[in-house]
């Protein structure tokens, strides 16, 4: 891999949490190179780390040992406001629970990154709206969450994690809480992001739709990376996949 | 991508927005809000309600006037000094007690609640004292709402109760600038306790790494 191109590398991470009295190790060496514009899709069952990892790239969480590094920047190594820098401009969330705030409408939650990062209050509506027209949700815009359903609160997600331009969108299993139909449309707009923006995108999943429009899959297993494989090498048949996965 | 020192201005949270989040957060919770501010009113009433009578029994042992000087020994009142007797400072501190736990406890409920919110900001590129702040402002002006309410209706109602015991005859005793201060202090005591009751509970919060805060269920 180039690189120069490389957008996010992990290496050598691990996760523990105390439980009790005993520690439970969640990540056991991860290692991991992400190229700027790909599409991945980190793979696994509930409890193999996909999460956990998916919080140590985003800065969320701190590895136990090991090193996150974003444009080759040890992430651990930032301060609180390099940290929220990152996490305002650079890095777009979007979470399996959508976790919209519940009190403020579906602008005022697309606007609120861009009031962080400095904008003034008639860019940030004007570029906000766009956002939310973009995701088909712009008659909405001052509805709040519980007037929108779950896939409406997904996009509002997407489009706030789109607030700043990051060159990162990292996406916690953002099907996980939608319909099949809802799930289909979230993961068309996350490629038509990566596709158009070349927006890196990064998502924890078990939803095999997103196959589909991965550039690779990483199949995390017990806090491992079991196998890391490109689009071609994947064998789209559902059945397949779900007879392997199933079978292991 | 230059994490440089000169992106450290790059993120903001300018004061009059916090005021505008902190002023819509209150309107957009308003029964949550509501049962704060009850608290707050509740607990300074009494305190005032303590302290206004204090103020009337000193204007009454001034004045004094036989009748109601004899009444106020019937109800308990040193006359040496009513306001610094042990019997009224003990209840004096009894309300400030009830103020204290009462709003702690309120504002702790308020902010453990809010868990996810403040994980979802950290999130979204909010520093540690922005999230501070908006609890302090929603803090300030509930506190401001509250203890003005709280002490309007303690001076009330101990005003009205000295009238039914003293009659009329107590406001001439009574000295109007102690008991603005009183109204004052009761007001100032609220606001002071409502932004002190929310520091700990808040600090605690806008601290806490992100994923930790949107773990705990908000």
């Amino acid at each position: 891999m180039d690189e120069a191109s490389k957008i996010v590398r992990v290496t050598g991470v691990t996760k523990s949490f105390p439980m009790g009295r005993t520690v439970v190790p969640v990540l056991k060496g991860i290692d991991l190179s992400i190229r700027a514009g790909e599409y991945i899709s980190i793979m696994g069952p509930s409890g193999s780390g996909k999460s956990t990892l998916f919080n140590m790239i985003g800065g969320l969480d701190k590895p136990s040992s090991g090193a996150v590094y974003i444009d080759e920047v040890d992430i651990a190594q930032l301060d609180a406001y390099e940290l929220a820098w990152l996490r305002c401009r650079k890095i777009g969330y979007i979470f399996q629970t959508f976790n919209i705030i519940q009190v403020m409408t579906a602008l005022e939650n697309v606007t609120l990154p861009m009031v962080f990062a400095g904008k003034n209050a008639a860019q940030a509506t004007e570029k906000g709206m766009a956002l939310l027209d973009l995701v088909g949700l712009k008659e909405r815009f001052n509805h709040k969450p519980f007037e929108l359903s779950g896939g409406q609160q997904q996009r509002v997600a997407v489009a706030r994690a789109l607030a700043n331009d990051p060159a990162i969108i990292l996406a916690d299993e953002p099907t996980g809480n939608l319909d099949v139909k809802t799930g289909g449309e979230i993961i068309k707009l996350l490629k038509m992001l990566s596709n158009e923006n070349g927006v890196t995108v990064i998502s924890a999943t078990h939803d095999f739709k997103m196959l589909n429009v991965s550039d690779r899959v990483v199949w995390i297993e017990d806090g491992r990376i079991d196998r890391i494989e490109n689009r071609d090498e994947l064998s789209i048949s559902m059945g397949v996949i779900e007879t392997r996965v199933g079978g292991r | 991508m230059g994490f440089s020192r000169s992106r450290r201005r790059q993120v903001s949270l300018p004061f009059v927005k916090s005021v505008e989040i902190a002023a819509k957060s209150i309107r957009a919770r308003f029964f949550r809000s509501l049962i704060t501010l009850l608290s707050l009113v509740l607990a300074i009433s009494f305190f005032t309600y303590v302290k206004t009578n204090i103020t009337a029994a000193k204007g009454i042992i001034l004045s004094k006037d036989a009748a109601s000087v004899a009444k106020l020994v019937r109800e308990g009142y040193d006359l040496d000094d009513p306001g610094h007797n042990p019997k009224q400072q003990w209840i004096v501190f009894l309300s400030l007690l009830v103020c204290v736990v009462g709003i702690v406890n309120t504002q702790l409920m308020a902010v453990t609640e809010r868990f996810r919110e403040i994980g979802t900001m950290k999130c979204l590129g909010a520093l540690d004292r922005f999230i501070l702040r908006l609890f302090l402002i929603e803090a300030f002006i509930q506190g401001v709402v509250g203890a003005t309410v709280g002490a309007l209706a303690g001076m009330s109602v101990a005003l009205v109760a000295l009238i039914m015991s003293f009659g009329v005859g107590v406001f001439t005793s009574i000295s109007w600038p102690d008991l603005a201060l009183t109204l004052a202090s009761s007001i100032g005591l609220g606001c002071f306790l409502s932004v002190a009751g929310v520091l700990y509970p808040a600090l605690v919060a806008a601290r806490m790494a992100p994923v930790e805060a949107m773990r705990r269920m908000g």
